[in-house]
């Protein structure tokens, strides 16, 4: 790998993914850099930014207080703010240079947390992963932080559905267009009543209650790290997987039931090996591509489907190698110029990828929504 | 939490007669507001025409760019080299930048005149040969100019911050030429245009110069021609790297003729430029009667209407603030972080003419959190400036960045346009103002 882009774009870092993770949760996220993280992350990454205030700052770190390796200015600068401000907790993430630096973050968290008396988390980000390890990280920290052990599962009544967590929901994978609601909505009119939103639409509140859910649904990778935390902490099984088209949707909510019953994990993601002769392909966040690609087989008996998830630096020659004989390729638009100019692009935007250009343009993909888009796309 | 029933802002504001700086808050973490205002790095540099810019650096920091680029429409015209953990360990920064630009530059349909390889701060760090990786990429591509440009945040409280540093680095492929045209000057340092009606371009227009801007430049030869003037204006204080940087290595001299909205520095101004160039000044009394004309025009139409003004708009808001309420416009706020020392004189009128004007921060971190709106004002109020006008939540404002390219008489004029605009139109604040480098044409 060349680590070199010519044309495409770059998933976001894990330090925006943090930010995202926690935006509503009444925190205070601190982006330990010079600047550019923040403007970044405020500019492509957040479209809740303009509307919906959240404490996400920048340390603003200078290179002087790099070269001395004075870490009590970031202490301090937080303290003060904190004080000021009162957060719910603080959470201090990294950047490329507090890396080089070697920068403690669990420590000066624990300094943080000592002075200011506000509970703080250290997050050793580092804007070289992609957002959903640092969205992971972030949430996985809340829960084993915050979640208490004396929140206990609610028996569910006899003949509804089990009740859940959808872990993993950021506006990188799922925007501000709508989604959401849909995501919520079907589980809940399919008899799953949802406990909390990790971490969109949920209060505090609703989100300290997760240990009432049966099964907690991992919607996106982002939805790894609590959703392992969850399971050591309650004990809750996990099923991996969007419901996207009307089999998808069947399959989730039997792999609920099944892992309510089971107290096992179940996952969507068992997907096909690739193969020399695939032809439709869908690039995007693991989770939500792998299962848009099981859609496709299993609504439209479509074969050759496979999902590829570039999330680290996009290697592009393996990416155009790949998409070389490509007769579909479903992609965020700025993957269009890596498909062959005689196969079939299918514009689906990821917030993630593109940040807010084609936001507009992006579909309600959750349960049957899923096949009305597609059917149309592809004239199916 | 604030309590937002009763918002204390405190810190973040402050009345300009208890201001005991040009820098008069208090610092730590800092906010960025949705409004984007000045342009960025990729903005600047894609002034170069037939030019390609290369970055390198961590997937954070990339990613900025590349959407950047990617709003511009200009992705042909930008390529990006990953910096990974790998890297840093391994200590092969070097091998990095040369492959990866070599592999870009064989990639692309077609060989650009001149490539502008962005480094990062982690490169600074670890002491990257900048000079050997120059060397080599010259040596594999004799027939591309490349230059050495930096996007290195870490720098920007220092003397050399990277908008300056980028400004400068667009006129690096200027080279000393054996004779000067000495009807010939360059205005150096801006993004935006200057207007062709400016006090000082109408000057050297009817004195028979020719005017080289990089903002007109349709070509990179043309842009080298920019090397054959005798004389670099710049009159935006991060112009004056550029002119510096062009004196020292090609020998061109620079007159600097600050932004003002004060008549005796445009006075002064012309004066210096005419004596430089001994060429006739231009009879301001048309110019000055014409600027106050605009003025009170607008004055009359914004009546009691708060005005707020902030550094996005012009480099010296307290310079425009003063002009505006020594003509009865009813300016409350004045937006920025801290002054530039030019500033200074305007400051010190201000504290004994108008000493309830209200200075606020934008990146104090309070300031993502308190209430946007006047809501003590009845009146709507009018924003000059992208920042006051989202810390004001008003659709009327004057959507001008770096002062407009306007100067002198003229450019008061024009602002007082602007002005008069703002009042009578709404614009669509929330779309506008979240775009970095809106109406970018490049």
């Amino acid at each position: 790998m060349k680590q070199t882009s010519s044309i495409l774009s770059t998933y976001t870092a894990d330090v925006s993914g943090v930010a995202s993770a926690l935006y509503e949760m009444g925190g205070m996220t601190i982006m330990h850099d010079a600047s550019g993280c923040n403007s970044t992350y405020n500019t492509h990454d957040e479209p809740r930014w303009y509307d919906m205030p959240s404490m996400v700052y920048v340390s603003a770190l200078a290179e002087v207080d790099a070269l001395m390796g004075d870490d009590e200015k970031l202490i301090c600068d937080v303290c003060r703010a904190a004080l000021e401000l009162k957060p719910r907790f603080v959470a201090v993430a990294g950047t490329p240079i507090p890396m080089m630096m070697g920068t403690d973050l669990p420590a000066i968290a624990r300094l943080i947390e000592a002075r200011c008396g506000m509970p703080t988390l250290g997050l050793a980000t580092n804007s070289m992963h992609s957002y959903n390890s640092g969205a992971s990280m972030a949430l996985e920290a809340i829960a084993r932080r915050f979640c208490g052990k004396d929140v206990t599962r609610v028996p569910r009544a006899s003949g509804a559905r089990p009740s859940v967590n959808l872990l993993g929901v950021t506006p990188l994978d799922f925007s501000v267009t709508g989604n959401v609601p849909a995501l919520r909505a079907l589980f809940e009119e399919n008899g799953c009543s949802v406990v909390g939103c990790w971490a969109m639409g949920s209060s505090w509140d609703e989100l300290m209650h997760a240990g009432e859910a049966c099964v907690n649904v991992v919607v996106s990778s982002c939805g790894e790290g609590p959703a392992a935390a969850l399971r050591e902490i309650y004990g809750t099984p996990c099923v991996t997987g969007l419901p996207v088209g009307e089999s998808v949707t069947l399959e989730m909510l039997a792999l609920i039931e099944k892992a309510a019953a089971c107290g096992e994990d179940q996952s969507l993601l068992n997907a096909p090996r690739a193969a020399e002769d695939d032809k439709i392909f869908v690039i995007g966040e693991p989770v939500q591509c792998a299962s848009i690609a099981r859609a496709l087989r299993e609504d439209y008996r479509l074969r050759g489907v496979r999902a590829i998830s570039p999330l680290g630096f996009p290697d592009e020659d393996a990416i155009f190698s790949t998409l070389k004989k490509a007769d579909i390729v479903i992609a965020d638009p700025l993957f269009r110029a890596a498909a062959p100019a005689d196969c079939r692009f299918v514009s689906l935007p990821h917030e993630g990828f593109s940040g807010r250009i084609y936001r507009s343009d992006i579909p309600i993909f959750i349960g049957g929504a899923f096949n009305e888009w597609i059917e149309r796309e592809l004239s199916l | 939490m604030i309590d937002l029933h009763k918002p204390d802002y405190s810190g973040a504001t402050v009345k300009i007669k208890e201001a005991a700086s040009l820098a008069p808050y208090e610092y730590g973490v800092e906010y960025g507001s949705p409004a984007r205002g000045l342009w960025n790095i990729v903005h600047t540099a894609m002034l170069l025409p037939e030019s390609h810019q290369i970055y390198v650096c961590a997937q954070g920091c990339l990613r900025g760019v590349v959407l950047t680029a990617a709003e511009m429409g200009a992705s042909s015209r930008f390529s990006t080299i990953a910096v990974c953990e790998n890297n840093v360990l391994d200590g092969d920064m070097e091998a990095l930048i040369i492959e990866g630009v070599t592999d870009i530059l064989n990639k692309l349909p077609k060989q650009p005149a001149a490539v502008l390889i962005f480094t990062s701060c982690i490169h600074h760090f670890m002491g990257c040969d900048l000079n050997y990786v120059y060397e080599k990429l010259l040596a594999r591509f004799p027939d591309i100019y490349f230059t050495d440009c930096y996007m290195n945040p870490i720098m920007r409280k220092t003397k050399t911050p990277p908008d300056p540093m980028t400004r400068s680095r667009l006129y690096s492929f200027l080279e000393r030429r054996p004779a000067l045209d000495a009807k010939a000057v360059n205005i150096i340092g801006n993004n935006y245009p200057t207007e062709a009606s400016s006090d000082f371009v109408r000057m050297l227009k009817s004195a028979g110069f020719t005017v080289r801007e990089i903002t007109a430049c349709k070509s990179f030869d043309e842009y080298r021609k920019m090397a054959e003037s005798s004389l670099n204006i710049a009159y935006m204080p991060a112009a004056l790297t550029a002119v510096k940087d062009l004196k020292e290595r090609i020998g061109q001299d620079y007159i600097y003729l600050p932004l003002s909205y004060e008549a005796r520095e445009i006075e002064e101004n012309l004066d210096k430029l005419a004596a430089r160039l001994k060429i006739p000044k231009i009879d301001t009394a048309l110019l000055r009667a014409e600027a106050e004309r605009a003025l009170s025009y607008a004055a009359r139409l914004v009546g009691e209407r708060p005005v707020v003004i902030d550094y996005t708009a012009t480099p010296r808001p307290l310079g425009l603030a003063e002009l505006l309420l020594d003509h009865g416009i009813h300016v409350t706020c004045v937006y920025a972080d801290q002054f530039i020392p030019e500033e200074r004189p305007a400051f010190d009128r201000l504290r004994e003419k108008y000493p309830e004007l209200e200075l606020a921060a934008t990146v104090h971190p309070k300031m993502g959190l308190l209430p946007r709106a006047n809501a003590s004002s009845l009146d709507e109020t009018i924003a000059i400036g992208q920042k006051a006008a989202y810390f004001t939540d008003t659709p009327h404002f004057v959507n001008v960045l770096e002062g407009g390219g306007f100067w002198g008489y003229d450019g008061i004029a024009r602002m007082a346009e602007e002005i008069c605009e703002a009042v009578i139109n709404e614009k669509d604040t929330k779309k506008i103002i979240q775009v970095k480098g809106w109406g970018c044409c490049c």
